[in-house]
């Protein structure tokens, strides 16, 4: 069966640094934020380390996140037929994809996905360096600490549904896991689910 | 369990109700801004009970000393020159831990019994439970808490808990040398509040008054004021309650978030049940069943 290459070692790599902090930063921020999850503390070392680390891990994510985002804002970037497919969400939740308009490298629900993420990181940094102590928060204004705090929780369960969105739909849609893990994927999947694109390749070719 | 004298009615990062079946007298300091003549006996009373001493400081251009609470000076008077009427006064009010009956700094806690609240009245702060997040500094109406540089952990008056536990009246009430702090059951105290009231009234301070804000349910250190309709006057928050932005971190985000998750969650779950997987190839029909 022909594949073709969809994500580059380094792309590969660059996700999957993501995704580990993702882990540490989204269970040990619940532990802070529900009292039922206080538990989780325990995946840092306790409570204590929860609070020292959590920040520098959100430091690193965003880091990492915005490395990636630079070589894929573009391929990302919302076109009327993005708009179209979206609309078309119930045609996609049934997998009806003979109804809906050929996606390009990335379909209209990864692309809003990737400013979701985007948006949500940004307001997570910026919120949570006005939380971070002992180091800015002591800096800043009650009031602005106060909607600091508010933000981070809000963006942050954005970000989760996101993500838990995110993971079902690669598990969801077979040959999607492959993508990210060994950068290749078949032919028919490639014409199957970004038809635009596969067709793109194709025309490349010599 | 605590000292039985101390039982618990309220802990922080806590979903399930403490002991609450023991009821034991609710207890409240009086601190009388017109009988204060500014001699920080409380202060040093406090330090040395705690035994907690601030580095020597500068001096900020004010009596205040030092200027503001911190990790180690768990209660500060401070001075303010004010004209409410044209007339100049000299108000001495000593700062410190209100123990709310409502306290945000409670609510907004993330750690399980790093607050605690006793049925007395009492709001204490465990300190080794506590991570040092500060929370409680954004959850507090009247910026009392701070967090020590030297640990990272959550520091503010305890209303001598300890002393309070064996019958004892805190350290400050006991320094104090014009009866301006007072101590008793949260009744006795509002009756000699009353009083004081009463005589000030008769001296020409119409609008003296008694400091028990209910937007945090009633304090357990309540002031007597000249002027209880400008607490601004000395530096007091005139209708203080718990920050909305603060209710809704603490109240409404924690069940909607969670819900939201499980629901994205199961949601995705059932959708694979329902749908099945969605592949691209479609396996080799070999044999072909009649229907």
């Amino acid at each position: 069966m022909t594949q073709v290459e969809r994500y580059r070692a380094r792309e590969r790599i660059n996700h999957w640094a993501i995704a580990l902090c993702f882990v540490l930063l989204a269970l040990s921020g619940l532990a802070l934020f529900h009292p039922s999850l206080f538990f989780l503390t325990h995946l840092l070392g306790g409570g204590v380390w929860t609070r020292i680390l959590h920040p520098f891990i959100g430091v690193l994510m965003f880091a990492l996140f915005a490395a990636l985002a630079l070589r894929l804002w573009h391929a990302n970037w919302i076109t009327a037929l993005d708009r179209q497919w979206l609309k078309q969400w119930q045609d996609v939740l049934a997998g009806r994809k003979e109804r809906l308009p050929d996606a390009g490298r990335f379909n209209g629900g990864q692309k809003l996905l990737f400013w979701v993420m985007a948006g949500s990181m940004l307001i997570l940094l910026l919120t949570g360096i006005g939380l971070w102590r002992p180091y800015f928060a002591p800096l800043l204004p009650i009031t602005l600490v106060r909607w600091a705090a508010l933000l981070h929780s809000a963006a942050a369960v954005v970000l989760i549904l996101g993500i838990v969105v995110h993971v079902y739909a690669a598990f969801w849609v077979k040959g999607t896991l492959d993508a990210m893990l060994g950068g290749k994927v078949s032919a028919a999947w490639a014409r199957k689910h970004h038809r635009a694109w596969y067709q793109s390749l194709q025309d490349r070719q010599p | 369990m605590s000292l039985q004298s101390l039982d618990i009615v309220s802990r922080s990062a806590t979903t399930t109700p403490s002991p609450s079946v023991r009821t034991t007298l609710e207890i409240a300091k009086l601190i009388d801004v017109s009988s204060c003549i500014g001699c920080k006996a409380c202060q040093t009373a406090c330090m040395e009970w705690n035994d907690v001493q601030e580095e020597v400081g500068q001096n900020a251009g004010s009596f205040d000393n030092p200027k503001d609470l911190s990790d180690k000076s768990w209660t500060v008077m401070k001075f303010y020159e004010v004209e409410p009427a044209g007339k100049l006064e000299w108000l001495i009010r000593k700062d410190g831990c209100m123990h709310c009956t409502d306290p945000g700094c409670l609510k907004a806690c993330p750690a399980p019994g790093a607050i605690v609240q006793y049925a007395n009245g009492i709001v204490d702060f465990q300190s080794e439970h506590c991570i040092g997040c500060g929370y409680c500094v954004a959850g507090c109406p009247f910026d009392i808490p701070r967090i020590s540089k030297q640990d990272s952990k959550a520091y503010k008056c305890t209303l001598c808990s300890d002393r309070v536990a064996v019958g004892m009246e805190p350290a400050c009430v006991k320094s104090c040398p014009t009866g301006a702090i007072s101590f008793g059951s949260k009744e006795d105290v509002r009756q000699h509040a009353e009083q004081r009231v009463t005589d000030l009234k008769s001296r020409g301070f119409q609008n003296a008054g008694l400091y028990d804000p209910q937007g945090v349910g009633g304090t357990h250190v309540m002031y007597v004021l000249q002027h209880a309709d400008r607490p601004e006057l000395v530096a007091l928050p005139k209708d203080p309650a718990i920050s909305p932005l603060v209710s809704v971190w603490k109240g409404l985000t924690k069940p909607l978030a969670l819900l939201a998750i499980g629901a994205a969650a199961l949601g995705s779950f059932f959708h694979y049940i329902k749908v099945g997987r969605n592949e691209a190839e479609k396996p080799e029909v070999t044999d072909k069943v009649e229907t």
